[in-house]
């Protein structure tokens, strides 16, 4: 057992602490190559990560970089510097440490390179770029340690494969670099370690004390929870109750639209003006940094917040955790509740607030899985080849190398670690080509192999490809801004999606920052707005904050169906599923439910797959087109969680083959490859792997036109090289994310064919509540067109125009 | 005639000859054995290119050829007129590939073509095909930009229709004619649309107005009167 320097063992003891079990083994086991620490928040699971640094460095001996930390986020490298701080200063430690982010100065920046701090906090990004530099070895020579904060974070998107690669190219520069991984609970702590060490070394997994189970529970109020839709707000009464009792609470929603529209009437309703703040990933940092320094002072007694809280800092003071709607996820949930009393062996305090009635049914589910520990998530995927190739590129910026050794280099991060050659030559040659399609063109010819070493064929391509590094995608967003006097540019708001600020006239007003604001006008792409509320506001609609319920508790929900009774659901909800059950029948794991029932002069098909908002968004695109083909006339669709309904012309009548399984995949390989999900899927692939421009503050024109330019390239690959590297990796990126297919193959395989098909005369119970959901989706086909003649004959008599014989016997022409 | 059985088109008269509008927003006069096709503005992407240094592949250039070609097999033309804007400027005209050069010598081949010359773009000399700045032929004349002539089928503005159908947008580019003359949609790939209810469209157009919709079953709809502002 390696003791604890006496300094601070001292400084522990004046502040009436002790080293924590988990604390004193990560010392112990320093010497280990990669080792993983599974820690609940609040468990002084940071200074765990860095104590062996501290003790390593307090002689004061060492010069250059000794320890590199990496987090997800910037405001995290910085709050982490200040808590650093504080104990190096109280022990008078020789220590440097300072924070290379997005935000930090050109300068700092510079004298950093030159001269390297002891301990460098920063992003996946930053090291990236510091990876990128041709003086990259100098920078990192003598790095003993690298920390990757909040890995279970990191290793849910591309960043944390971007952050592995460049790991692998710190190790070949470092060979006797140390890993340390600091992770929150997980489903499988395996997988993130192999995802951490270098592949094949051993990772030892240490757990800290989990801590009491969570004290949790759904809210009761006084009004039921109504029959659809998200936001929560008829438990408006109770949250704020809640609020007057706790210190803290922090109040979070599953998007952002949700949180603006919530806060909005939390301020209506609070007539005691309690402090309240917002704060989520589209309002400016200038905001965010506000709120959170209010926090951080105590003068806030709640927070309504979404998944932008969901890491990192540290608030003491929050002794309340609120959920609105659903949290579609278990271990997210678990991550959610930990926030409320960030101090260690203390239960932490949440409540659920179903936002409908059906979401009852998944609160309750979902209790049950956390006091079953029983957490979900969807195994690791190989590496993305689209990251691969931005990795490449990044290698051949900072000088040439062979592609032998970079082949190994890249197979030592795990999620690499199975890349045959062949993979990994196309991705290279189309990094060095553009592939076969865009040969001719000059700008994606990028290296040059002379004498065994690739190299840039033209070194000042190093600043374009500097200029697109990252994976993170915001680009379709605008900044929002007051409207300043004598119309200069005035306080930063936030972001709206540009897509929103295409439909909005002068004088329309939405929520912003809890405020309602006055569009102006679009000043170089910054939307102008005053402060002006003459209207009630519209909601602005924001990306990537859609969650789908995990298929754990899609299961968990499958599951409770099948019981005779449901004591634990309140009585409404209770009544409803009986009453369901009646009318037609409850859907089960291994069956797929279709009913099909006509209304209002419609006839509609409802489907019960339980794959999640993504997948069945997905669906309804894939069915409705196999009806389309079946002269069914579709007409549009709307889909959640659980089901999709479809309205049309004409009656389904035999449902079986609509989902047969082979069909299914042949229409999702060629119907869908035209759709807009799966161009928004390359758009995103295409960016990271070097194929277009990310569009840059200043120089940017529009989104539209560069979506326009994307979809041109998406449109000439699919038709003139379908094999390109970049359709490939669009078409497994399609597995997930937004399209989501993988989540159909699963309700395939349980289903297997097994279809039950109900006719009813008027809609059931259970998809009752479909018909309020918003997001609707037309389906532009043969109904369409039917509609469009039946309209365009209306029109024509009305006007007094003839129609001739001639056109309705032309109608019938099959098509 | 072929096109009878395998196409869906909507017919409307002018100047007492039978015009058919085909799916595609070509104009099939059957009478003279005459295609008419409006602003193909091929090369785009080329200009694009060069304006915004955003490059793009020219495929858009060979998607506009595939459709005109299955038009001109579909129709078997005695003679084919391009109404104006064929090309997006006159430089584009020289980032035509020689595979796109060649392709359009082929459709040329056993038939009258005409190159009427468009605001962006003089007609192309060198292209094979006679080129004029309009076009007489029998009680019809063609040109870029309409004037109030009877019997005029021009293109230039890219009209488009919008219709609601029961609480659904529908948008597509269409032919607009009044019993005087005739305005056509664009042909080309990537182009964009004038509202059909605009000033410009608006001030061209007699009360009692007819827009033929094109898409998969063209069909005719009143054209909408605006109120005067």
């Amino acid at each position: 057992m390696s003791a604890l320097p006496p300094r601070f063992h001292d400084w522990f003891a004046t502040r009436g602490w002790t080293v924590h079990p988990h604390q004193q083994d990560m010392l112990d086991r320093a010497d280990e190559p990669s080792l993983l620490l599974i820690a609940p928040t609040g468990g002084g699971k940071t200074l765990a990560g860095f104590l062996p640094s501290l003790v390593d460095l307090a002689d004061g001996e060492r010069t250059g970089l000794h320890t590199l930390y990496v987090s997800p986020l910037k405001a995290l490298a910085t709050d982490i510097r200040r808590n650093l701080t504080r104990p190096v200063e109280d022990m008078r430690l020789p220590i440097r440490i300072e924070d290379r982010t997005g935000d930090t100065s050109y300068t700092q920046k510079r004298r950093q390179r030159a001269d390297p701090p002891h301990i460098l906090l920063t992003t996946p990004e930053s090291l990236a770029l510091l990876l990128s530099y041709e003086d990259a070895p100098k920078i990192f020579a003598g790095l003993r340690r690298v920390v990757v904060d909040e890995i279970h974070a990191l290793a849910e998107s591309k960043r944390g494969d971007q952050l592995m690669l460049a790991l692998s190219r710190l190790q070949a520069l470092v060979p006797d670099l140390k890993r340390v991984g600091l992770s929150a609970t997980v489903e499988d702590p395996a997988a993130i370690a192999s995802f951490l060490a270098r592949h094949p070394d051993p990772c030892p997994i240490l757990y800290a004390d989990p801590g009491p189970d969570p004290d949790i529970a759904m809210l009761e109020t006084e009004t039921p929870a109504p029959w659809a839709g998200g936001g929560g707000r008829y438990a408006m009464p109770e949250v704020l109750e809640q609020v007057r009792r706790h210190r803290t609470t922090l109040i979070f929603h599953n998007t952002r639209a949700q949180a603006e529209l919530f806060f909005h009437d939390l301020w209506l309703q609070n007539e005691d003006a309690l402090p309240i703040g917002i704060h989520h990933g589209s309002l400016s940092r200038e905001q965010r940094t506000k709120t959170e320094a209010a926090m951080v002072n105590g003068d806030l007694r709640a927070i309504v917040c979404t998944g932008s809280l969901d890491l990192g800092i540290d608030w003491g003071n929050v002794d309340l955790v609120i959920q609105i709607g659903a949290p579609k996820n278990v271990k997210r949930l678990v991550q959610r509740i930990g926030r409320a009393n960030h101090r260690y062996n203390a239960p932490s305090k949440a409540l659920l607030v179903p936002a409908n009635r059906f979401e009852i049914v998944e609160c309750v589910a979902a209790l049950e899985a956390v006091k079953a520990r029983d957490l979900d998530g969807d195994p690791r995927g190989p590496g993305p080849r689209d990251v691969l190739c931005q990795h490449i590129l990044i290698r051949a910026a900072s000088g040439s190398f062979t592609d032998i050794d970079l082949f190994r280099e890249v197979k030592t991060a795990g999620a690499y670690a199975s890349l045959t050659r062949a993979d990994f030559d196309r991705c290279l040659d189309f990094v060095a080509t553009g592939g076969y399609a865009l040969r001719s063109y000059d700008q994606w010819q990028r290296l040059v192999e002379r004498d065994g070493l690739w190299q840039l064929r033209d070194p000042r391509g190093a600043l374009r490809i500097r200029q697109n590094i990252g994976t993170i995608m915001d680009s379709d967003l605008l900044k929002v801004r007051l409207r300043g006097r004598r119309g200069t540019g005035g306080t930063p708001l936030g972001e709206v999606e540009e897509g929103f600020a295409a439909t909005l006239t002068p004088g329309d007003t939405f929520l912003m920052g809890g405020e309602v604001v006055r569009y102006e006008g679009l000043r170089e792409m910054t939307v102008e707005v005053s402060r002006r509320p003459e209207k009630p506001p519209r909601i602005a609609t924001f990306m990537g904050t859609k969650f789908a319920t995990s298929t754990q508790l899609s299961h968990r929900i499958l599951r409770m169906f099948a019981q005779d009774d449901w004591p634990e659901l309140p009585p409404s909800t209770r009544d409803w599923l009986h009453l369901q059950r009646e009318r037609s029948r409850l859907p089960e794991a291994d069956r797929l439910l279709v009913e099909s029932f006509p209304f209002f002069g419609r006839a509609y098909t409802c489907v019960y797959g339980f794959a999640g908002r993504n997948a069945m968004q997905t669906l309804g695109l894939l069915v409705t087109a196999r009806m389309e083909a079946a002269g069914l006339h579709p007409l549009g669709f709307v889909s959640t969680d659980y089901a999709t309904l479809i309205w049309g012309l004409d009656r389904v009548t035999d449902p079986a083959p609509l989902f047969d399984s082979d069909d299914l995949r042949a229409a999702f390989e060629t119907w869908l490859g035209g759709n807009a999900v799966m161009k928004r899927t390359f758009k995103q692939s295409a960016v990271i792997a070097g194929l277009i421009d990310r569009q840059l503050q200043g120089q940017r024109k529009s989104g539209k036109q560069a979506a326009f330019s994307s979809d041109i390239l998406y449109d000439t690959l699919r038709r003139y090289d379908p094999e390109h590297l970049l359709l490939d990796i669009t078409r497994e990126e399609a597995l997930k994310g937004l399209v989501d297919f993988g989540r159909i193959e699963e309700m395939l395989a349980r289903t297997a064919s097994r279809i039950d098909h109900v006719t009813t005369d008027r809609p059931t119970p259970l998809a009752a509540p479909l018909f309020l959901e918003a997001g609707r989706v037309p389906v532009e086909g043969a109904g369409t067109e039917r509609l469009l003649a039946e309209e365009a004959a209306r029109l024509m008599e009305g006007a007094g125009l003839q129609i001739t014989r001639e056109d309705e016997r032309r109608w019938r022409v099959p098509f | 005639m072929p096109i009878e059985r395998n196409m869906n088109f909507c017919d409307f008269q002018l100047s007492g000859e039978t015009l058919r509008i085909l799916s595609t927003g070509a104009l099939w006069w059957p009478a003279e054995a005459t295609l008419v096709v409006s602003d193909l503005h091929l090369c785009k992407s080329e200009r694009v290119a060069r304006r915004s240094g955003q490059m793009l592949p020219p495929y858009e250039t060979r998607d506009t050829l595939a459709r005109l070609d299955s038009d001109v097999l579909a129709t078997k033309p005695a003679r084919v007129i391009c109404l104006g804007d064929s090309f997006d400027d006159d430089a584009a005209r020289e980032g035509l590939g020689d595979a796109e050069t060649l392709w359009i010598s082929r459709m040329q081949a056993g038939r009258e073509w005409v190159w009427i010359a468009g605001n962006h773009d003089p007609a192309p000399v060198d292209l094979g095909g006679t080129a004029k700045s309009e076009l007489l032929a029998g009680p019809l004349t063609f040109r870029h930009i309409a004037t109030p002539e009877q019997g005029e089928i021009s293109g230039h503005y890219h009209p488009k229709a919008r219709l609601a159908l029961g609480g659904k947008m529908v948008s597509r580019p269409c032919c607009l004619h009044d019993g005087r003359h005739a305005i056509l949609p664009a042909y080309g790939t990537y182009t964009g649309g004038l509202d059909w209810t605009s000033p410009a469209l608006a001030s061209l157009l007699a009360p009692g107005a007819c827009a033929i919709l094109t898409g998969r079953q063209p069909c005719a709809v009143p054209v909408p009167q605006r109120a005067r502002a």
